[in-house]
């Protein structure tokens, strides 16, 4: 899979469908400590995450996703512990941890949504030629990210590896998809989240299609 | 090809450093303000780069891209931050601004005890010397039919 994830953003910048990829692959390592733990750990944005101390393939910005196969929730396991408090007491260890990158929740995903929108704006802002859209594309070492704005401002956005190539076609498509099965729906009130079934199940196959075969058939 | 401006930034946001050659369109604020906004675009960029990224990233936001321009992004570990735009024809130059850190920055500000190293770069030698640099780069030349 080469497509990671599509964000479809309303013309005010508040997200209105997101669409995570099931097959990629997130990294989560499990490891069994003694005390006194040889990791830096800190709450942040009610998580607890690694500050200092990378190894074995835990890395820094890594969360807490279970201890001794107890699922994390937040800051607090699944049976109520504290995890810090866990953690802190030495009749606990040896204590079996499982790091990862955390899953963006709902409203972190609509935070990076209004975020991108604003981005968008300053990149205009800011160009040196005059006449400049907003982003287009924006790349990093692990994804890229390709921003397609429809005339009436909506924002398609799509994350995918920095290699793959044609997602233009990809991203047309998907306005396809958007204008036959979320706009034509009755039940559909403008800027709203989409929620319809017929718009899910197309959209996957056309990512699906996107991944399997390349863009010449789409 | 053309390359447009070119900012340096340190941790802590200061612009140490502006230049530009072929740049069209000046902006209404004055340059302070635009330094903060682009500071801003860039930290919140890096920020939002890293919180959508579904594997780990190792150098995290590289480049983006719109109708008109491209910028370039590098920084060193440090938190110096190397700013570039180009034309939207122009690849990857990472060696070219680490080039600019390494055999213009260090050199010309780093080792000369006169430059105040969280202060804007005041150095005419690191000013000719960056010029020259710019200017002979492949990437440089406007195209004829501009």
């Amino acid at each position: 899979m080469t497509i990671f994830s599509v964000y479809i953003i309303n013309k005010a910048g508040s997200l209105i469908y997101d669409y995570d990829s099931p097959s990629v692959n997130r990294p989560a390592v499990e490891k069994t400590f003694s005390y006194p733990l040889e990791l830096v750990l800190k709450v942040f944005d009610e998580k607890v995450v690694v500050s200092f101390g990378e190894r074995d393939g835990i890395k820094v910005g890594h969360a807490i996703l279970g201890i001794n196969g107890v699922a994390a929730k937040g800051r607090i396991l699944e049976d109520g512990r504290d995890i810090m408090e866990t953690l802190a007491t030495e009749a606990n260890y040896p204590i079996n941890i499982k790091f990862g990158k955390p899953h963006l929740t709902t409203n972190e995903k609509i935070m990076l949504a209004s975020m991108l929108h604003s981005l968008f704006a300053f990149g205009s802002q800011l160009s040196p030629e005059p006449n400049s859209s907003g982003i287009h594309t924006l790349e990093t070492d692990t994804f890229k990210l390709h921003c397609h704005q429809t005339m009436t401002g909506v924002k398609f956005v799509l994350l995918t590896d920095p290699k793959q190539a044609h997602v233009d076609a990809i991203l047309k498509k998907l306005y396809e998809v958007y204008s036959d099965y979320a706009l034509k729906n009755p039940f559909y009130s403008l800027d709203m989240p989409v929620r319809a079934e017929l718009f899910d199940a197309n959209l996957q196959q056309v990512i699906e299609q996107a991944d399997k075969l390349g863009i010449s058939n789409i | 090809m053309t390359i447009f401006n070119f900012y340096l930034f340190d941790r802590h946001g200061t612009c140490l450093y502006y230049a530009e050659w072929n740049r069209k369109k000046q902006l209404t604020m004055s340059k302070e303000e635009e330094f903060k906004l682009m500071y801003g675009m860039i930290f919140s960029i890096k920020s939002f780069a890293s919180r959508l990224s579904p594997t780990d990233m190792k150098e995290g936001f590289l480049n983006f891209t719109t109708s008109k321009y491209k910028l370039h992004f590098f920084e060193t570990p440090s938190g110096l931050k190397f700013i570039m735009n180009t034309d939207l024809s122009v690849g990857n130059m990472k060696d070219v601004l680490h080039q600019i850190f390494s055999s213009l920055y260090v050199e010309y500000v780093v080792k000369n005890p006169l430059c105040e190293l969280d202060q804007p770069v005041t150095s005419e030698l690191f000013k000719t010397k960056l010029d020259e640099y710019i200017r002979g780069l492949p990437q440089f030349p406007i195209k004829a039919t501009s």
